[in-house]
């Protein structure tokens, strides 16, 4: 419990990745919270990206991390541009409401 | 020991609350703060594991770019009418069992995972491109990101570069019965559109037609 090892940072991993596909499942209100919960996933992915990378003293880890950093960061954009350019359209960005995006 | 331990729990508390904030909370401008929040005890975890270097990247690029960028287009979309639904919606309330129980079964996979793992001895001695501790954790990643990982590297600066023009060209439009200034007209312009020499009687007057 005091001597801090890989399991804790794996677990706080596994914990911050449930809590986003909770929040994936449970949010019905707008689809920013859905991108967000989706910036949290990957950040469980790059606690155990560099928790590994640490404990087994292999650098290749963190290059990832920054690699998956980079995609995150193409990612929000992109889907901030995609909910700009709806919520200009329809006027709503409620989860409900958007049966638009077909095809 | 201890301190490390007790930071751990102090950081890893913090970042758990903020994530169930930012997917619980009913204001939306609330959970970019909870998300911030969360992205800065995630990397003072890794400044305090010995990743410095992707601490303050994390630093940069989430809590300086990203999240800024969600608080901006939440701020520019009118989401302030539905800041009082929690989890709005009537016929929505089916999802929640559901979502709760793939949630919980993902975690209990993962706890089972990882508390059943026996970790292989020899996993800790292989060293592939080993932390060296006589450099910074900066200075090695800079070593192996630019010689072993260089295309990959270069791969993902495409990828940004493909973001940047796929987000202006989606958001991008024209506006009409804007004034703009445009230079190929200006410098394009003759002398015989632009004045006219008119022959005026005393008394009468000029008829400027347009």
């Amino acid at each position: 419990m005091i001597d801090i090892g890989l399991g804790h940072y794996l677990t706080l991993g596994a914990v911050i990745f449930s809590i986003g596909v909770i929040g994936i499942f449970l949010n019905r209100k707008n689809i920013i919270v859905i991108l967000m919960s989706i910036e949290l996933i990957l950040l469980a992915v790059n606690i155990n990206l560099v928790a590994f990378s640490i404990y087994l003293g292999d650098l290749a880890g963190q290059v990832f991390t920054l690699f998956i950093l980079t995609v995150a960061a193409a990612e929000a954009a992109i889907g901030l541009a995609i909910i700009v350019v709806y919520f200009r359209n329809s006027g709503t960005i409620r989860v409900e409401e958007i049966d638009k995006l077909k095809g | 020991m201890i301190v490390h331990a007790i930071f751990f729990y102090t950081f890893s508390i913090i970042a758990v609350v903020s994530a169930i904030m930012v997917t619980a909370s009913k204001n939306t401008v609330h959970s970019v703060f909870f998300l911030i929040l969360d992205f800065i005890s995630i990397s003072c975890l890794f400044i305090m594991i010995g990743a410095e270097f992707l601490g303050m990247i994390m630093l940069i690029v989430y809590v300086g770019a990203v999240a800024v960028l969600f608080l901006f287009v939440v701020m520019m979309l009118n989401v302030a009418q539905q800041k009082n639904q929690w989890f709005a919606g009537e016929q929505s309330s089916r999802h929640i069992p559901v979502g709760l129980i793939i949630s919980t079964l993902i975690f209990f996979e993962i706890i089972i995972v990882i508390g059943g793992w026996k970790y292989k001895p020899e996993i800790f001695d292989i060293n592939n491109s080993l932390a060296n501790t006589n450099v910074s954790n900066t200075h090695s990643l800079g070593q192996i990101l630019y010689t072993d990982f260089i295309h990959v590297f270069q791969i993902s600066g495409m990828i940004l570069l493909v973001a940047m023009v796929g987000a202006i060209v989606l958001t991008f439009r024209q506006r009409s019965g804007l004034k703009r200034q445009s230079y190929i007209k200006q410098i394009s312009r003759e002398r015989a559109e632009g004045v006219e020499v008119l022959e005026v009687h005393s008394n009468k007057g000029v008829k400027i037609d347009d």
